[in-house]
């Protein structure tokens, strides 16, 4: 949730939580918080972000360690994946006898 | 005028133009989008005006935790007061993605540079306000914020969501309290319709200042922070309010409060602004003693921060954080 890499003058540290809501699915950010220490960062992500069982699994990084795509690039970024129509099954006519593919 | 001001003109003009693209197309604004100042500044303001009402508002309730009626009640409050810190952190958390320190807000809380919600500066003096806070004043909080979940500001509005799915335990509790008041003895029945009457005008204060006098409702509509005027909020939980309170079986105490047949709406009787303008101001009931307690709170919390990150260096000079090394584990995991 917090922007990444600005400097922080408290003496905790900022952490982003990430929740597997139920066994199956994926990891999904919930939030960030302050925490001295991974084990205290857990516990913390326990108490504020599955207070009603919205999670089997929690991960919790510290914020600076995630490295993010800068928005001010995000065209160009991107771009690639754009002018790729053909990636995509709907590029492609199938004769009218082919009824599901 | 010289090309480096040339380029610096041009570049600010394409991302305001970006900016009001996204509005336009009604795109959240995320973190390292850029963003005009003002808006920024706005959202930080607002933001940290709400978490700081969030865990002010612990104070009023947890009044009653040691002499709640019943051990289930005790718990459900407990459960309750809980919820309002946490709320208080997910909004911390979404305000700092604006580039602020959480200890930082505090300090601006704690010398009165910032404020938090009137409604908390009214005490609770029975246990019949811990309902007739559940069912009003978090009643106008998710009419309030309810919009607030399509906020063009995506941290914001995602800490909202979560806290509008709270929010409604919260009101539930407090209405099935009040109900059982109201249904109790005659002197429970009449310790439920005094809290009301109490809270009821207080809680149609929490929606803001009439529109005519609300100068940055336009700007907070423009950039779509708010999605709603406050008389328009305020109306909507009269409307909803009204017939709730006869199932409940109390009064509200508006002599002029009726169904207007030609607008489906209820019309009511004149807000006492002096009053709300007073305890704005620091003339509330409470005032001091909130952000006293808060402010003792903090220090006396002082020594757990300090301790927490001594034992945390301690452990890294130690040979290393074995949880760490645990979670490490599990990302590897998932990586793989």
């Amino acid at each position: 949730m917090s922007d990444a890499g600005l400097p922080r003058d408290t003496g905790l540290t900022l952490w982003e939580v990430f929740i597997r809501g139920r066994r199956g699915l994926s990891h999904v950010h919930a939030g960030s918080l302050h925490a001295a220490d991974a084990e205290m960062a857990l516990r913390n992500a326990r108490d504020v972000y599955t207070r009603r069982s919205e999670g089997v699994s929690i991960w919790v990084v510290r914020s600076r360690d995630i490295c993010a795509s800068s928005p001010d690039e995000k065209d160009a970024f991107f771009a690639p994946a754009a002018d790729k129509v053909y990636r995509h099954p709907t590029f492609y006519d199938l004769p009218e006898e082919v009824r599901q593919m | 005028m010289s090309d480096a001001d040339q380029l610096a003109d041009a570049r600010a003009e394409e991302h305001n133009n970006r900016f009001a693209t996204m509005l336009a197309a009604d795109d959240r604004i995320e973190p390292r989008d850029w963003m005009p100042d003002a808006y920024r500044a706005t959202l930080i303001r607002q933001i940290a005006q709400h978490a700081h009402s969030e865990i002010i508002g612990m104070q009023p309730e947890a009044n009653w935790i040691t002499r709640a009626p019943s051990l289930q009640r005790k718990a459900i409050l407990m459960a309750k007061v809980q919820d309002e810190a946490g709320h208080g952190l997910y909004l911390y958390g979404a305000a700092e993605t604006l580039g602020v320190d959480r200890a930082q807000l505090l300090d601006l809380l704690h010398t009165r540079k910032q404020k938090y919600s009137s409604i908390f500066n009214y005490p609770t003096t029975s246990w019949a306000d811990v309902g007739a806070i559940g069912w009003l004043v978090d009643g106008a909080a998710i009419t309030n914020q309810v919009p607030l979940c399509r906020c063009s500001y995506g941290p914001y509005a995602r800490a909202m969501v979560r806290i509008c799915k709270e929010e409604s335990f919260h009101q539930r509790q407090g209405f099935d309290l009040l109900l059982t008041l109201s249904r109790g003895t005659p002197a429970q029945h009449e310790m439920a319709q005094e809290a009301v009457n109490r809270w009821w005008w207080p809680s149609l204060m929490m929606f803001g200042p009439p529109d005519n006098e609300s100068p940055n409702s336009a700007q907070s509509m423009a950039w779509g922070i708010k999605r709603f005027s406050n008389d328009e909020l305020r109306q909507k939980f009269i409307d909803m309010t009204v017939p709730q309170a006869k199932v409940l079986g109390l009064d509200l105490p508006d002599p002029e409060l009726e169904l207007d047949p030609h607008t489906g709406h209820y019309r009511f009787g004149p807000i006492d602004w002096d009053e709300f303008a007073r305890v704005v101001k620091g003339g509330g009931p409470c005032n001091e003693q909130r952000i006293a307690h808060r402010v003792a709170a903090h220090e006396d919390g002082a020594w757990v921060r300090a301790a927490a990150i001594a034992y945390a260096a301690k452990q890294q000079t130690d040979g290393g954080d074995e949880r760490a090394t645990d979670a490490g584990a599990t990302t590897g995991e998932a990586v793989a």
